[in-house]
């Protein structure tokens, strides 16, 4: 991910957060959070659409946005495994605080990928860039209000918070590799104004960036890809 | 969830104009409050500025009090400027 921005891993970063995030539609706490998961969802795959149309004209032969979206196999996506993951402890759960905490890891690092995007000598990429750090920013806004009001609310709020955290922060070492410090100048205030616990280091899962995924990645591109492969070149 | 207090909310159009009231929505706090106020009263560039307010806080007038608040004034046409004729030679009223 670092030297020439990997548009690519980007885009399926962002393909992949997209698609799970669309799995609170409907199902929100409140009508005003379902919109706002919604709006996050669309951004993301705004961004999807662009970096993968980017990535796509510049493969040989070259690759249209749907193409490199609907008719890639599992090991072909270079997504980083915490986008893949379920919102929740298990294949199914959607947990909002769990959610939160997925969100604020992910933002950030977006964040800061966009930034040096739209820093990058590359007059394309750092257009797109430029575009999803607003949208970024916002979605770590989000996130970060949520966090803060879930870790530092009721010991019942705070525990499960505590929980999500510690179960995703091993993933975000591959999500954060080449802007780990940075990434942590923009998460560490957030989880100490939240009395959250920044857990350890220890256990760091990777392979995404690679094409090895989690199990979790095939159902959701199985649910992601049927239409498309069912009726290939369907429109709206 | 649905114990979240309602705020009321005021978008501004554009700079110049007076802030108008738009809706309402709930949140368990003014920062959220603003936050959802953007995300469903600004997605399409509604706004360029956003007020959110208690709905608690607000006093309004009674549908009871209709008639003493708001009839007195069916008659009053001295109230409106066109009842008053232009004297001779004021050239720019």
């Amino acid at each position: 991910m670092s030297g020439t921005p990997d548009l690519l891993a980007l885009g399926d970063d962002a393909l992949i957060a997209a698609q799970r995030l669309a799995e609170w539609v409907s199902r929100a706490p409140t009508l005003e959070e379902d919109v706002a998961l919604a709006n996050i969802a669309l951004d993301q795959l705004g961004a999807a659409r662009l970096l993968l149309t980017a990535a796509g004209e510049r493969m040989a032969p070259p690759r249209t946005e749907d193409e490199l979206a609907f008719l890639r196999d599992d090991h072909a996506f270079r997504n980083c495994l915490l986008v893949e993951l379920p919102l929740g402890p298990a294949r199914g759960d959607l947990d909002f605080g769990w959610t939160t905490a997925w969100l604020l890891l992910l933002s950030a690092a977006q964040l800061l990928r966009y930034t040096d995007l739209a820093a990058s000598g590359d007059e394309l990429a750092a257009a797109i860039g430029a575009k999803a750090v607003k949208e970024s920013t916002y979605h770590l806004d989000h996130a970060s209000q949520w966090v803060v009001r879930l870790g530092d609310g009721t010991p019942e709020s705070h525990r499960r918070m505590q929980d999500a955290l510690d179960a995703v922060w091993p993933y975000a070492h591959e999500l954060t590799e080449g802007v780990r410090e940075r990434w942590l100048a923009l998460v560490e205030p957030v989880l100490e104004a939240a009395t959250l616990t920044r857990p350890a280091d220890r256990w760091t899962p990777s392979g995404g960036r690679l094409g090895q995924h989690t199990e979790h990645l095939s159902y959701l591109l199985a649910e992601m890809q049927s239409l498309h492969r069912a009726h290939p070149g369907a429109s709206w | 969830m649905s114990a979240e207090p309602l705020w009321e909310v005021f978008v501004r159009p554009r700079r110049g104009l007076a802030h108008t009231h738009v809706g309402s929505l709930h949140a368990p706090d003014a920062a959220m409050a603003l936050r959802h106020a953007r995300d469903l009263y600004t997605r399409r560039q509604e706004g360029v500025s956003l007020w959110v307010v208690p709905a608690a806080e607000i006093t309004a007038s009674s549908p009871d009090e209709k008639d003493p608040f708001f009839d007195p004034a069916a008659d009053k046409i001295y109230r409106h400027p066109t009842f008053y004729e232009l004297p001779e030679g004021v050239a720019h009223l």
